[in-house]
């Protein structure tokens, strides 16, 4: 009891203490509204300067629907490929040994740490036709330099990391006695991983699927150099904009990206419930 | 099954990965080492360095000072709207490149907020330094942050509070107790903050206007020699990039070890 008492007093004095709230709340709310907020709001504020037909007619114009259509299938399928191979890789890095498994564990993030110019002209220079790939796949009658496949090929790249990423931890947590249970009872491999593995993993599965998809989305620098950039073929989205801008079409411009923001906090809102999802399954597991 | 998987996934991340990175270092050296060499040390791509090196000096110290504050704040003490706080702070991660250039352009421009006033006092901020460092500051302002608030929450408030209790200041407490626990994380932090500001493509080519010798960072300068066909060049100061990348993945490894030695906590996310 006493006991007790005094560790709620040493609790209380405790967090009177601790100094330095105002000014590094104070700081970071500081920081935040003049680098991030008051930024953004322009954008929003630039639009209400339009009126709606106008920025109807922007936003539904023939090109830029088709660059939606570009960037949201190119990214979706991009993510798609890094969930089925994402979730191979984190496979073999978790349950397998094999000689270089920490270098290519390291190396999973380098589409992380290589600039996204760099990424561009080293696909593209890779997949034209006298590249090191393109040369081989041309006679086959597979474009990818600049064709919506390149795109593809990018979005893929960019995206890698993400799935791999969020898969890896949660594999690791998996508990292997339900799979040597579900064995034991004479489930098959097959089954064994549909039923047990692949729930656990699942809501990572889809975190992973998300982050690469957004991040897609949004994509500029690996893009432009293998798209080729074709108006109605293969325009992406952030180009538009960007072309917008080279035009002083200023509100043309914003119009579009207001489309984009509204898509990216979308996704972030789905992201943060998706992550959530993953946390109380990690805690439901342990209790 | 065993062999099939790891060949599978060897396999994708040989195409996607591995080749790639080898294709910037060999196009860089197709024309032999002088070309290589001759091509760095070009005034154009001497100045694009220079100017990329000034940039991640003024972002990432700022950002670095932030991410102290903000997670100082959000991991030290209970407050309402931490959620918020925490949402709107990733927030530059899930905005496009491209956007976080325009809504600089948005203000400084000819037709922005206060572009008719800096015009009349003749300050320079879009296709400008200033420009560039603004943009940078954007897309690299979550990275410190969202490594030290994580970090930080799991260490708890103990160690500070038993120096405050024994009398030392505030600062000597953030300095002599919080900073050794958390430089790992720090350092973390500032490396992938500086391999972004140094990377930075999509912001920066918004807001710097292409100006040879001027407002060009390697990126841009990258771009530049890529659309005028002058490919050895462009891949010779892209693997300038490369090899920043190569060094950050390594060093990160490093540290990685080194948080694992040192704290052990629960498996790291990233994105």
């Amino acid at each position: 009891m006493h006991a007790a008492v005094t560790e709620i007093n040493h609790k209380k004095a405790a967090s009177r203490v601790m100094p330095g709230f105002n000014l590094s709340l104070g700081f970071t709310v500081f920081y935040l509204g003049l680098i991030v907020l008051i930024p953004l709001s322009a954008v929003f504020l630039k639009t209400f300067t339009m009126t709606w037909d106008a920025f109807w007619a922007t936003v539904t114009s023939e090109r830029v629907v088709a660059s939606y259509k570009l960037s949201f299938g190119a990214s979706l399928l991009g993510a798609t490929i890094n969930v089925v191979f994402g979730g191979i890789v984190a496979w073999v890095l978790v349950r397998y040994r094999f000689p270089g498994k920490k270098l290519i564990d390291a190396l999973v993030d380098l589409p992380f740490a290589l600039p996204t110019a760099v990424a561009g002209i080293a696909l593209t220079a890779l997949y034209s036709s006298n590249g090191w790939l393109g040369r081989y796949l041309e006679p086959l009658g597979i474009k990818v330099a600049f064709t919506p496949l390149g795109v593809i090929v990018a979005l893929t790249f960019i995206g890698l990391p993400f799935v791999v990423r969020t898969v890896q931890p949660v594999l690791e947590d998996v508990e292997r006695e339900l799979e040597e249970a579900a064995a034991s009872l004479g489930a098959t491999r097959l089954q064994t991983f549909l039923r047990v593995v692949l729930p656990t993993i699942l809501p990572a599965l889809l975190t992973g699927f998300a982050l690469a998809f957004a991040r897609a989305t949004g994509e500029y620098g690996s893009v432009i150099f293998i798209a080729g950039n074709m108006p109605m073929v293969s325009e992406i989205t952030p180009l538009f904009i960007v072309t917008k801008l080279e035009q002083y079409d200023y509100a043309g411009a914003t119009a579009i990206a207001v489309v984009m923001l509204l898509a990216s906090f979308t996704l972030l809102l789905t992201i943060n419930l998706l992550q959530a999802w993953v946390r109380n399954r990690g805690r439901a597991k342990k209790v | 099954m065993r062999v099939l998987l790891i060949g599978i996934a060897l396999l994708f991340l040989t195409l996607f990965l591995f080749v790639p990175l080898l294709a910037v270092f060999a196009e860089a050296l197709k024309k032999g080492w002088d070309t290589y060499v001759a091509a760095i040390i070009e005034p154009d791509a001497w100045s694009a360095i220079k100017l990329t090196l000034l940039t991640a000096v003024i972002a990432v110290p700022l950002n670095l000072v932030f991410g102290v504050a903000a997670a100082w704040s959000i991991a030290k003490f209970e407050f309402r709207g931490k959620n918020i706080l925490l949402t709107l702070i990733d927030l530059p991660f899930s905005v496009s490149p491209v956007i976080s250039g325009l809504i600089y352009v948005l203000i400084f421009g000819a037709q922005g907020w206060i572009g008719p006033w800096l015009r009349d006092h003749d300050i320079k901020i879009l296709f400008a330094v200033p420009g560039i460092v603004l943009a940078t500051v954007f897309v690299t302002f979550p990275f410190v942050a969202r490594e030290l608030i994580p970090l930080m929450q799991s260490q708890g408030n103990e160690e500070e509070e038993a120096a405050l209790v024994l009398g030392a200041s505030g600062w000597k407490t953030f300095w002599h107790v919080t900073l050794p626990n958390i430089k790992w994380g720090l350092l973390y932090g500032v490396i992938l903050c500086n391999a972004r500001a140094m990377g930075e493509f999509g912001a920066v080519s918004v807001v710097s206007g292409h100006i040879r010798g001027e407002t060009n960072t390697i990126p841009l300068q990258v771009e530049i020699l890529y659309n005028e066909y002058n490919f050895s060049a462009a891949f010779a100061v892209a693997s300038l990039l490369a090899l920043l990348a190569l060094v950050t993945l390594a060093l990160k490894s490093f540290i990685e070890w080194r948080l694992h030695e040192t704290t052990p906590q629960p498996s790291r996310q990233e994105h």
